[in-house]
Protein backbone atom coordinates (compact mmCIF):
# COMPACT_ATOMS: atom_id res chain seq x y z
CA UNK A 1 0.00 0.00 0.00
CA UNK A 2 1.25 2.96 -0.82
CA UNK A 3 0.77 5.32 2.63
CA UNK A 4 3.07 2.73 4.49
CA UNK A 5 6.14 4.07 6.16
CA UNK A 6 9.04 3.20 4.52
CA UNK A 7 11.71 1.47 6.16
CA UNK A 8 15.25 0.66 5.08
CA UNK A 9 16.31 -2.67 6.40
CA UNK A 10 20.48 -2.58 7.08
CA UNK A 11 21.20 -6.06 7.99
CA UNK A 12 23.90 -9.00 7.72
CA UNK A 13 22.23 -12.90 7.83
CA UNK A 14 18.21 -12.24 8.02
CA UNK A 15 17.98 -14.57 4.98
CA UNK A 16 19.95 -17.40 6.50
CA UNK A 17 18.79 -17.04 10.04
CA UNK A 18 15.55 -18.21 9.00
CA UNK A 19 13.95 -14.98 9.69
CA UNK A 20 13.48 -12.66 7.21
CA UNK A 21 9.79 -13.93 6.13
CA UNK A 22 8.59 -13.10 10.20
CA UNK A 23 10.21 -9.67 9.39
CA UNK A 24 8.11 -9.10 6.58
CA UNK A 25 4.98 -10.37 8.27
CA UNK A 26 5.61 -8.31 11.22
CA UNK A 27 6.51 -4.88 9.37
CA UNK A 28 3.31 -5.51 6.88
CA UNK A 29 1.30 -5.28 9.97
CA UNK A 30 2.34 -2.86 11.38
CA UNK A 31 1.91 -0.83 8.34
CA UNK A 32 5.69 -0.72 7.38
CA UNK A 33 6.93 -1.20 4.23
CA UNK A 34 10.82 -2.49 4.31
CA UNK A 35 12.90 -1.37 1.60
CA UNK A 36 16.76 -2.16 1.04
CA UNK A 37 18.83 0.64 0.12
CA UNK A 38 20.60 -0.03 -2.97
CA UNK A 39 24.36 -0.39 -3.92
CA UNK A 40 26.31 -1.56 -6.76
CA UNK A 41 28.37 -4.52 -5.47
CA UNK A 42 31.45 -2.43 -7.27
CA UNK A 43 31.13 0.54 -4.15
CA UNK A 44 31.34 -1.70 -1.41
CA UNK A 45 34.81 -1.10 -1.69
CA UNK A 46 34.78 2.47 -1.86
CA UNK A 47 32.09 3.07 1.13
CA UNK A 48 33.80 0.19 3.37
CA UNK A 49 37.44 2.64 2.96
CA UNK A 50 35.55 5.65 3.29
CA UNK A 51 33.67 4.31 6.43
CA UNK A 52 36.98 3.18 7.92
CA UNK A 53 35.92 -0.26 8.75
CA UNK A 54 36.48 -3.57 6.73
CA UNK A 55 34.92 -6.44 8.03
CA UNK A 56 36.01 -9.73 7.52
CA UNK A 57 32.66 -10.42 6.47
CA UNK A 58 30.96 -9.06 3.17
CA UNK A 59 27.58 -9.57 4.26
CA UNK A 60 28.31 -6.81 6.85
CA UNK A 61 30.69 -5.00 4.27
CA UNK A 62 27.33 -4.68 2.34
CA UNK A 63 25.55 -3.15 5.47
CA UNK A 64 27.88 -0.22 5.71
CA UNK A 65 27.47 0.57 1.76
CA UNK A 66 23.80 0.31 2.04
CA UNK A 67 24.40 2.81 5.26
CA UNK A 68 26.98 5.11 3.30
CA UNK A 69 23.64 4.92 0.50
CA UNK A 70 21.31 6.43 2.50
CA UNK A 71 23.97 8.87 3.80
CA UNK A 72 24.14 9.78 0.50
CA UNK A 73 20.21 10.04 0.01
CA UNK A 74 18.17 10.12 3.05
CA UNK A 75 15.10 10.38 1.20
CA UNK A 76 15.01 7.09 -0.22
CA UNK A 77 13.48 6.01 3.15
CA UNK A 78 11.40 7.17 6.64
CA UNK A 79 13.50 5.81 9.36
CA UNK A 80 16.06 2.84 9.53
CA UNK A 81 15.90 -1.13 11.19
CA UNK A 82 19.48 -2.09 11.73
CA UNK A 83 20.27 -5.67 12.75
CA UNK A 84 22.69 -8.47 12.90
CA UNK A 85 22.77 -11.34 14.25
CA UNK A 86 22.44 -11.78 17.79
CA UNK A 87 26.00 -12.73 19.54
CA UNK A 88 28.19 -12.42 16.20
CA UNK A 89 30.70 -10.28 17.17
CA UNK A 90 31.86 -8.62 14.41
CA UNK A 91 28.54 -8.33 13.49
CA UNK A 92 27.64 -6.37 17.07
CA UNK A 93 30.62 -3.92 16.28
CA UNK A 94 29.73 -3.01 12.91
CA UNK A 95 26.01 -2.51 13.72
CA UNK A 96 26.95 -0.50 16.60
CA UNK A 97 29.06 2.05 14.27
CA UNK A 98 26.43 1.77 11.20
CA UNK A 99 24.01 3.26 14.04
CA UNK A 100 26.12 6.21 15.21
CA UNK A 101 27.27 6.85 11.46
CA UNK A 102 23.73 7.21 10.51
CA UNK A 103 22.84 8.71 13.91
CA UNK A 104 25.68 11.58 12.84
CA UNK A 105 24.90 11.72 9.29
CA UNK A 106 21.44 11.76 8.92
CA UNK A 107 18.01 12.56 11.29
CA UNK A 108 16.87 9.13 10.33
CA UNK A 109 15.01 7.60 13.30
CA UNK A 110 17.22 4.37 13.54
CA UNK A 111 16.31 0.98 15.72
CA UNK A 112 18.54 -1.83 16.07
CA UNK A 113 17.98 -5.55 16.94
CA UNK A 114 19.52 -9.10 16.95
CA UNK A 115 18.48 -11.85 15.45
CA UNK A 116 17.91 -15.37 16.85
CA UNK A 117 16.59 -17.83 14.60
CA UNK A 118 12.91 -17.87 16.78
CA UNK A 119 12.68 -14.13 16.92
CA UNK A 120 9.89 -13.41 19.28
CA UNK A 121 7.56 -11.67 17.54
CA UNK A 122 6.35 -9.19 20.34
CA UNK A 123 9.92 -7.45 20.55
CA UNK A 124 9.57 -6.81 16.73
CA UNK A 125 6.62 -5.54 16.45
CA UNK A 126 7.27 -3.48 19.16
CA UNK A 127 10.49 -1.63 17.28
CA UNK A 128 8.74 -1.55 14.58
CA UNK A 129 5.78 0.72 16.15
CA UNK A 130 8.23 2.53 17.68
CA UNK A 131 9.53 2.90 14.50
CA UNK A 132 6.12 3.90 12.95
CA UNK A 133 5.88 6.58 15.93
CA UNK A 134 9.39 7.87 15.58
CA UNK A 135 8.28 8.65 11.67
CA UNK A 136 4.76 9.59 12.03
CA UNK A 137 4.83 11.81 15.22
CA UNK A 138 8.53 13.66 14.93
CA UNK A 139 7.47 16.81 15.56
CA UNK A 140 5.73 16.42 18.81
CA UNK A 141 8.87 14.29 19.86
CA UNK A 142 11.08 16.96 18.81
CA UNK A 143 10.02 19.03 21.44
CA UNK A 144 12.26 20.22 24.59
CA UNK A 145 10.29 22.34 26.15
CA UNK A 146 7.13 22.11 27.45
CA UNK A 147 4.43 25.14 27.25
CA UNK A 148 1.01 26.15 28.39
CA UNK A 149 -0.65 23.99 31.23
CA UNK A 150 -0.54 20.52 30.61
CA UNK A 151 -0.89 16.90 32.46
CA UNK A 152 0.30 13.68 31.70
CA UNK A 153 -1.34 10.65 33.34
CA UNK A 154 1.13 7.13 33.26
CA UNK A 155 -0.96 4.21 34.39
CA UNK A 156 1.61 1.87 35.13
CA UNK A 157 1.42 -1.98 36.21
CA UNK A 158 2.08 -1.12 40.11
CA UNK A 159 1.29 2.20 40.50
CA UNK A 160 -0.63 5.12 38.51
CA UNK A 161 0.87 8.53 38.50
CA UNK A 162 0.14 12.28 37.12
CA UNK A 163 2.09 15.23 37.32
CA UNK A 164 0.68 18.91 35.94
CA UNK A 165 3.63 21.24 33.76
CA UNK A 166 3.49 24.61 33.71
CA UNK A 167 5.48 26.73 31.55
CA UNK A 168 8.15 24.10 31.85
CA UNK A 169 7.75 23.60 35.68
CA UNK A 170 6.31 20.40 37.79
CA UNK A 171 2.98 22.00 39.65
CA UNK A 172 1.25 19.36 40.79
CA UNK A 173 1.78 15.29 40.95
CA UNK A 174 -0.54 12.41 42.14
CA UNK A 175 0.46 9.16 42.60
CA UNK A 176 -1.45 5.87 44.38
CA UNK A 177 -1.01 2.03 43.79
CA UNK A 178 -3.58 1.14 40.34
CA UNK A 179 -6.33 -0.76 41.84
CA UNK A 180 -9.28 -0.07 39.04
CA UNK A 181 -7.22 1.40 36.06
CA UNK A 182 -10.20 4.51 35.42
CA UNK A 183 -10.87 5.26 39.53
CA UNK A 184 -6.76 5.35 40.16
CA UNK A 185 -6.30 7.85 37.14
CA UNK A 186 -9.01 10.02 38.15
CA UNK A 187 -7.33 9.62 41.98
CA UNK A 188 -4.31 10.71 40.72
CA UNK A 189 -5.48 14.12 38.64
CA UNK A 190 -7.34 14.80 41.53
CA UNK A 191 -4.64 14.86 43.79
CA UNK A 192 -2.19 16.80 40.82
CA UNK A 193 -4.57 19.40 40.55
CA UNK A 194 -5.42 19.93 44.21
CA UNK A 195 -1.41 20.02 44.40
CA UNK A 196 -1.40 22.47 41.73
CA UNK A 197 -4.18 24.67 42.76
CA UNK A 198 -6.26 24.19 39.49
CA UNK A 199 -9.64 22.74 38.38
CA UNK A 200 -10.06 20.29 35.40
CA UNK A 201 -10.83 23.43 32.86
CA UNK A 202 -7.17 24.64 33.48
CA UNK A 203 -5.79 21.93 31.52
CA UNK A 204 -5.19 22.81 28.11
CA UNK A 205 -4.02 18.91 26.71
CA UNK A 206 -3.63 16.11 28.62
CA UNK A 207 -1.39 12.28 27.44
CA UNK A 208 -2.31 9.33 28.66
CA UNK A 209 0.43 6.43 28.44
CA UNK A 210 1.06 3.45 30.12
CA UNK A 211 -0.45 -0.39 30.92
CA UNK A 212 -4.16 1.64 30.77
CA UNK A 213 -3.27 3.66 27.86
CA UNK A 214 -6.33 3.36 25.78
CA UNK A 215 -8.87 2.85 28.23
CA UNK A 216 -8.30 5.96 30.07
CA UNK A 217 -7.41 7.84 27.09
CA UNK A 218 -11.48 7.19 25.83
CA UNK A 219 -12.58 8.02 29.41
CA UNK A 220 -10.80 11.48 29.53
CA UNK A 221 -10.76 12.16 26.17
CA UNK A 222 -6.64 13.09 26.73
CA UNK A 223 -5.64 14.33 23.01
CA UNK A 224 -2.62 12.34 23.26
CA UNK A 225 -2.25 8.25 23.42
CA UNK A 226 1.23 7.41 23.30
CA UNK A 227 3.12 4.14 24.30
CA UNK A 228 5.49 4.05 27.32
CA UNK A 229 8.52 3.78 25.29
CA UNK A 230 8.96 7.14 23.49
CA UNK A 231 7.09 8.41 26.40
CA UNK A 232 9.51 6.91 28.99
CA UNK A 233 12.77 8.55 27.27
CA UNK A 234 11.46 11.69 26.48
CA UNK A 235 10.55 12.28 30.22
CA UNK A 236 13.85 10.79 31.19
CA UNK A 237 15.78 12.74 29.20
CA UNK A 238 14.03 15.95 30.13
CA UNK A 239 14.29 15.39 34.24
CA UNK A 240 17.69 14.88 33.99
CA UNK A 241 18.74 17.25 31.57
CA UNK A 242 20.26 15.14 28.90
CA UNK A 243 17.95 15.85 25.60
CA UNK A 244 21.15 15.91 23.38
CA UNK A 245 23.36 13.25 22.57
CA UNK A 246 23.65 9.86 23.75
CA UNK A 247 22.19 8.13 26.31
CA UNK A 248 20.72 5.04 28.33
CA UNK A 249 17.20 4.65 30.67
CA UNK A 250 16.89 2.09 33.01
CA UNK A 251 13.23 1.84 34.23
CA UNK A 252 12.48 -0.95 36.93
CA UNK A 253 9.04 -0.76 37.62
CA UNK A 254 6.58 -2.41 39.68
CA UNK A 255 6.00 -5.37 37.85
CA UNK A 256 8.29 -5.25 34.43
CA UNK A 257 11.36 -3.24 33.39
CA UNK A 258 12.72 -1.29 30.43
CA UNK A 259 15.90 -0.16 29.46
CA UNK A 260 16.34 1.94 26.60
CA UNK A 261 19.34 3.77 24.56
CA UNK A 262 18.45 7.02 23.46
CA UNK A 263 20.36 9.61 20.66
CA UNK A 264 19.00 13.04 21.11
CA UNK A 265 15.86 11.74 23.66
CA UNK A 266 14.82 9.46 21.10
CA UNK A 267 14.99 5.46 21.84
CA UNK A 268 16.76 3.69 18.71
CA UNK A 269 17.15 0.32 21.26
CA UNK A 270 15.39 -0.86 24.09
CA UNK A 271 14.51 -4.17 25.56
CA UNK A 272 11.34 -5.15 28.26
CA UNK A 273 9.89 -7.31 30.42
CA UNK A 274 12.09 -9.19 32.56
CA UNK A 275 12.29 -13.27 32.76
CA UNK A 276 10.92 -13.00 36.42
CA UNK A 277 9.57 -10.52 39.10
CA UNK A 278 12.41 -11.24 41.09
CA UNK A 279 14.37 -8.71 38.76
CA UNK A 280 11.38 -6.18 39.89
CA UNK A 281 10.69 -3.70 42.11
CA UNK A 282 8.03 -6.06 43.64
CA UNK A 283 11.11 -8.26 45.28
CA UNK A 284 12.50 -5.27 46.56
CA UNK A 285 8.98 -4.95 48.07
CA UNK A 286 8.65 -8.21 49.50
CA UNK A 287 11.78 -7.66 50.45
CA UNK A 288 11.35 -4.39 52.93
CA UNK A 289 8.13 -6.05 54.18
CA UNK A 290 9.81 -9.37 55.63
CA UNK A 291 12.29 -6.85 56.44
CA UNK A 292 9.67 -5.03 58.73
CA UNK A 293 10.74 -1.93 57.00
CA UNK A 294 8.90 0.58 54.79
CA UNK A 295 10.01 0.46 51.05
CA UNK A 296 10.98 3.76 51.46
CA UNK A 297 13.99 2.37 53.98
CA UNK A 298 15.01 -0.20 51.96
CA UNK A 299 17.70 1.98 50.17
CA UNK A 300 19.53 3.68 52.79
CA UNK A 301 19.58 0.25 55.02
CA UNK A 302 21.17 -1.12 51.47
CA UNK A 303 23.95 1.35 51.87
CA UNK A 304 25.08 -0.19 55.43
CA UNK A 305 25.44 -3.20 54.51
CA UNK A 306 27.68 -5.75 52.20
CA UNK A 307 25.51 -7.75 49.50
CA UNK A 308 28.39 -10.42 48.90
CA UNK A 309 28.12 -11.84 52.34
CA UNK A 310 24.92 -13.38 51.29
CA UNK A 311 24.67 -15.91 48.90
CA UNK A 312 22.40 -16.03 46.27
CA UNK A 313 20.93 -19.04 45.11
CA UNK A 314 18.55 -18.56 42.81
CA UNK A 315 17.01 -15.10 40.97
CA UNK A 316 13.23 -16.69 41.25
CA UNK A 317 11.45 -14.49 43.58
CA UNK A 318 10.29 -17.04 45.31
CA UNK A 319 13.55 -19.05 46.15
CA UNK A 320 15.68 -15.26 45.81
CA UNK A 321 13.14 -14.79 49.39
CA UNK A 322 13.97 -18.15 50.62
CA UNK A 323 17.84 -17.45 50.54
CA UNK A 324 17.18 -13.97 51.96
CA UNK A 325 15.32 -15.25 54.74
CA UNK A 326 17.76 -18.33 55.23
CA UNK A 327 20.24 -15.52 55.94
CA UNK A 328 18.40 -14.09 58.09
CA UNK A 329 17.70 -17.11 60.12
CA UNK A 330 21.90 -17.67 60.09
CA UNK A 331 22.23 -14.17 61.85
CA UNK A 332 22.49 -12.10 58.91
CA UNK A 333 22.17 -8.28 59.81
CA UNK A 334 18.91 -6.40 58.31
CA UNK A 335 21.23 -3.96 56.35
CA UNK A 336 23.18 -7.21 54.40
CA UNK A 337 20.09 -8.57 53.54
CA UNK A 338 18.63 -5.37 51.63
CA UNK A 339 22.09 -5.01 49.85
CA UNK A 340 21.97 -8.51 49.14
CA UNK A 341 17.80 -8.22 47.62
CA UNK A 342 19.45 -4.69 45.73
CA UNK A 343 21.82 -6.96 44.23
CA UNK A 344 20.25 -9.72 43.59
CA UNK A 345 17.94 -7.02 41.43
CA UNK A 346 20.64 -5.20 39.81
CA UNK A 347 22.76 -8.59 38.35
CA UNK A 348 19.51 -10.22 37.14
CA UNK A 349 18.64 -6.89 35.28
CA UNK A 350 21.97 -6.50 33.69
CA UNK A 351 22.41 -10.20 32.92
CA UNK A 352 19.13 -10.95 31.27
CA UNK A 353 18.47 -7.75 30.16
CA UNK A 354 21.43 -5.64 29.32
CA UNK A 355 22.15 -8.17 27.17
CA UNK A 356 20.71 -6.79 24.82
CA UNK A 357 21.25 -2.86 24.32
CA UNK A 358 24.91 -1.56 24.26
CA UNK A 359 24.87 0.65 27.22
CA UNK A 360 25.72 4.64 26.48
CA UNK A 361 26.56 6.98 28.66
CA UNK A 362 25.07 8.80 30.73
CA UNK A 363 22.58 6.12 32.63
CA UNK A 364 19.54 7.78 33.63
CA UNK A 365 17.43 5.73 36.81
CA UNK A 366 13.68 6.40 36.59
CA UNK A 367 10.75 4.41 37.94
CA UNK A 368 9.79 4.35 41.44
CA UNK A 369 13.02 1.73 42.06
CA UNK A 370 15.46 4.73 41.64
CA UNK A 371 14.29 6.15 44.77
CA UNK A 372 15.69 3.25 46.38
CA UNK A 373 19.47 4.44 46.61
CA UNK A 374 20.86 0.79 47.40
CA UNK A 375 19.84 -0.59 43.58
CA UNK A 376 21.40 2.53 42.17
CA UNK A 377 25.19 1.79 44.12
CA UNK A 378 24.54 -1.97 42.87
CA UNK A 379 23.96 -0.55 39.48
CA UNK A 380 27.15 1.12 39.49
CA UNK A 381 28.88 -0.72 41.36
CA UNK A 382 28.39 -3.41 38.41
CA UNK A 383 28.16 -1.61 35.56
CA UNK A 384 30.62 0.53 36.01
CA UNK A 385 28.77 3.58 35.73
CA UNK A 386 27.60 6.54 37.22
CA UNK A 387 24.23 6.65 37.31
CA UNK A 388 21.60 9.88 36.96
CA UNK A 389 18.55 10.04 39.51
CA UNK A 390 16.86 12.84 38.40
CA UNK A 391 14.37 14.74 40.24
CA UNK A 392 10.94 12.84 39.66
CA UNK A 393 12.48 10.22 38.65
CA UNK A 394 9.02 7.74 39.62
CA UNK A 395 7.01 10.18 37.46
CA UNK A 396 9.16 10.21 33.94
CA UNK A 397 6.38 8.62 31.86
CA UNK A 398 3.91 11.43 33.18
CA UNK A 399 6.13 14.11 32.97
CA UNK A 400 7.17 13.22 29.33
CA UNK A 401 3.55 12.74 28.44
CA UNK A 402 2.98 16.70 29.64
CA UNK A 403 6.42 17.55 27.64
CA UNK A 404 4.94 16.26 24.48
CA UNK A 405 1.46 17.09 24.60
CA UNK A 406 2.01 20.74 24.80
CA UNK A 407 2.80 20.68 21.22
CA UNK A 408 -1.48 20.58 21.09
CA UNK A 409 -1.53 23.41 23.33
CA UNK A 410 -2.84 26.90 21.24
CA UNK B 1 55.56 12.31 21.67
CA UNK B 2 53.41 8.99 23.24
CA UNK B 3 53.63 6.40 20.08
CA UNK B 4 51.39 3.92 20.46
CA UNK B 5 52.13 0.74 18.31
CA UNK B 6 50.20 -2.04 17.25
CA UNK B 7 50.63 -5.08 17.91
CA UNK B 8 51.05 -3.16 20.91
CA UNK B 9 53.07 -5.42 22.26
CA UNK B 10 55.31 -5.88 19.53
CA UNK B 11 59.11 -5.44 20.99
CA UNK B 12 60.83 -4.78 17.78
CA UNK B 13 58.26 -1.72 17.22
CA UNK B 14 58.35 -0.26 20.57
CA UNK B 15 62.63 -0.66 19.85
CA UNK B 16 62.46 1.55 17.17
CA UNK B 17 59.97 3.91 18.91
CA UNK B 18 62.13 4.37 21.49
CA UNK B 19 65.24 4.63 19.23
CA UNK B 20 64.14 7.95 17.53
CA UNK B 21 63.40 9.63 20.98
CA UNK B 22 59.79 9.06 21.61
CA UNK B 23 57.89 7.12 24.57
CA UNK B 24 56.60 3.33 22.91
CA UNK B 25 53.02 2.74 24.70
CA UNK B 26 53.26 -0.70 24.92
CA UNK B 27 50.63 -3.56 26.68
CA UNK B 28 53.59 -5.08 28.54
CA UNK B 29 53.39 -1.94 30.63
CA UNK B 30 49.63 -2.02 31.18
CA UNK B 31 49.88 -5.70 32.26
CA UNK B 32 52.58 -4.90 34.19
CA UNK B 33 50.84 -2.86 36.58
CA UNK B 34 48.64 -5.54 36.91
CA UNK B 35 51.13 -8.43 37.74
CA UNK B 36 52.94 -5.64 40.37
CA UNK B 37 49.49 -4.54 42.04
CA UNK B 38 49.70 -5.90 45.77
CA UNK B 39 45.51 -5.29 45.50
CA UNK B 40 45.12 -7.97 43.27
CA UNK B 41 44.47 -10.82 45.01
CA UNK B 42 45.84 -13.71 42.80
CA UNK B 43 48.76 -12.01 40.19
CA UNK B 44 50.04 -12.38 38.25
CA UNK B 45 46.99 -12.11 35.71
CA UNK B 46 46.11 -10.12 32.35
CA UNK B 47 42.51 -8.55 32.92
CA UNK B 48 40.36 -7.47 35.70
CA UNK B 49 36.83 -7.06 36.13
CA UNK B 50 37.27 -3.58 35.69
CA UNK B 51 38.85 -3.68 31.57
CA UNK B 52 36.04 -6.09 30.99
CA UNK B 53 33.63 -3.04 32.35
CA UNK B 54 35.52 -0.33 30.79
CA UNK B 55 35.10 -1.66 27.28
CA UNK B 56 31.21 -1.33 27.90
CA UNK B 57 31.53 2.28 26.83
CA UNK B 58 32.65 1.15 24.14
CA UNK B 59 31.01 -2.53 22.83
CA UNK B 60 27.41 -4.20 23.22
CA UNK B 61 27.37 -6.33 25.97
CA UNK B 62 26.47 -9.01 23.21
CA UNK B 63 30.27 -8.88 22.41
CA UNK B 64 32.36 -11.88 23.34
CA UNK B 65 34.14 -11.42 26.72
CA UNK B 66 37.79 -11.90 24.95
CA UNK B 67 37.14 -9.14 22.43
CA UNK B 68 35.25 -7.14 25.45
CA UNK B 69 38.45 -7.89 27.63
CA UNK B 70 41.15 -7.00 25.07
CA UNK B 71 39.47 -3.63 23.77
CA UNK B 72 39.04 -2.97 27.80
CA UNK B 73 42.86 -3.49 27.85
CA UNK B 74 43.66 -1.41 25.23
CA UNK B 75 41.77 2.04 26.41
CA UNK B 76 44.17 3.40 28.50
CA UNK B 77 46.55 3.01 25.87
CA UNK B 78 44.61 4.45 23.05
CA UNK B 79 43.79 7.44 25.96
CA UNK B 80 47.70 8.36 26.24
CA UNK B 81 47.92 7.98 22.44
CA UNK B 82 49.77 10.93 20.53
CA UNK B 83 50.20 8.67 17.30
CA UNK B 84 50.37 5.54 16.16
CA UNK B 85 51.92 2.92 14.13
CA UNK B 86 49.82 -0.36 12.96
CA UNK B 87 51.42 -3.29 11.25
CA UNK B 88 49.03 -4.85 9.32
CA UNK B 89 48.41 -8.47 9.26
CA UNK B 90 51.75 -9.46 11.38
CA UNK B 91 53.28 -12.89 11.65
CA UNK B 92 52.08 -13.55 15.38
CA UNK B 93 56.00 -13.78 16.13
CA UNK B 94 56.20 -10.10 16.02
CA UNK B 95 53.55 -9.42 18.39
CA UNK B 96 50.19 -10.25 18.62
CA UNK B 97 46.59 -10.20 20.29
CA UNK B 98 44.96 -13.60 19.21
CA UNK B 99 41.81 -12.39 18.03
CA UNK B 100 40.83 -11.10 14.77
CA UNK B 101 37.80 -9.55 15.91
CA UNK B 102 39.77 -7.30 18.79
CA UNK B 103 42.59 -6.29 16.06
CA UNK B 104 40.20 -5.17 13.54
CA UNK B 105 38.14 -2.83 16.49
CA UNK B 106 41.00 -1.80 17.70
CA UNK B 107 43.01 -0.93 14.63
CA UNK B 108 39.09 1.64 14.11
CA UNK B 109 39.85 3.30 17.16
CA UNK B 110 43.24 3.93 16.64
CA UNK B 111 42.01 5.50 13.30
CA UNK B 112 39.05 7.73 14.10
CA UNK B 113 40.64 9.06 16.79
CA UNK B 114 42.23 11.04 14.56
CA UNK B 115 45.95 11.29 15.52
CA UNK B 116 49.17 10.86 13.44
CA UNK B 117 48.90 7.12 12.32
CA UNK B 118 51.63 5.54 9.97
CA UNK B 119 49.83 1.74 8.73
CA UNK B 120 52.25 -0.29 7.21
CA UNK B 121 52.06 -4.30 5.57
CA UNK B 122 53.65 -6.34 7.67
CA UNK B 123 57.02 -7.49 5.78
CA UNK B 124 57.28 -10.77 4.12
CA UNK B 125 61.20 -10.44 2.79
CA UNK B 126 63.81 -8.65 3.85
CA UNK B 127 63.98 -6.04 1.37
CA UNK B 128 60.49 -5.46 2.89
CA UNK B 129 61.08 -4.98 5.89
CA UNK B 130 63.90 -2.68 5.77
CA UNK B 131 61.12 -0.60 3.20
CA UNK B 132 58.89 -1.10 6.52
CA UNK B 133 61.94 0.76 8.48
CA UNK B 134 62.43 3.04 6.72
CA UNK B 135 58.92 4.40 6.87
CA UNK B 136 58.37 3.94 10.55
CA UNK B 137 61.62 5.70 10.59
CA UNK B 138 60.61 8.78 8.40
CA UNK B 139 57.12 8.88 10.33
CA UNK B 140 58.80 9.37 13.60
CA UNK B 141 61.01 11.51 12.24
CA UNK B 142 58.66 14.04 10.67
CA UNK B 143 56.16 14.16 14.90
CA UNK B 144 57.55 16.40 16.99
CA UNK B 145 59.36 15.05 20.12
Amino acid sequence: MEDKTRIAQISCGTEYSGVQAKLNEVADRSGIKLIYPEVELEDVADAVSEFGYLAKSPGLNLMIARAKSVVEDPSVTDGIFLLTCFKCAEGSIVKNEVRKYLQQKTDLPVVTYSTVDQVKEGGLMIRFEALKTLVTRKTLLMRTRQEGITMGVDSGSSTTKCVIMKENEIVGTGWVPTTDVIQSARKVMDLALKEAGMKEENIEAVAVTGYGRHTIGDEIKADLVQEELTVNSKGAAYLADRQRGEATVLDIGGMDNKALTLNNAIPDDFTMGGVCAGASGRFLEITARRLGVDISELGKLALQGESRSIQMDSYCSIFGIQSLVSALGEGSSKEDVAAAACRSVAEQVHEQQLQEIDLREPIIEVGGTALIEGLKAAFEEILGFDIIVPPYPQFAGAVGGALIVSAFVK
Amino acid sequence: MKVLIYPPNSLILADLVERRGHEAIVLMKEVAKKVRDPELDSPPMNITEEDLKRSLKYLSVEEPSGVRGRVGLMIPLLDDAEAAIIVEDPDPSFGCMACDVANDYIEYMIRSKGIPTLIVPYPYTEDAAKVMVQNVTDFLRSLRS
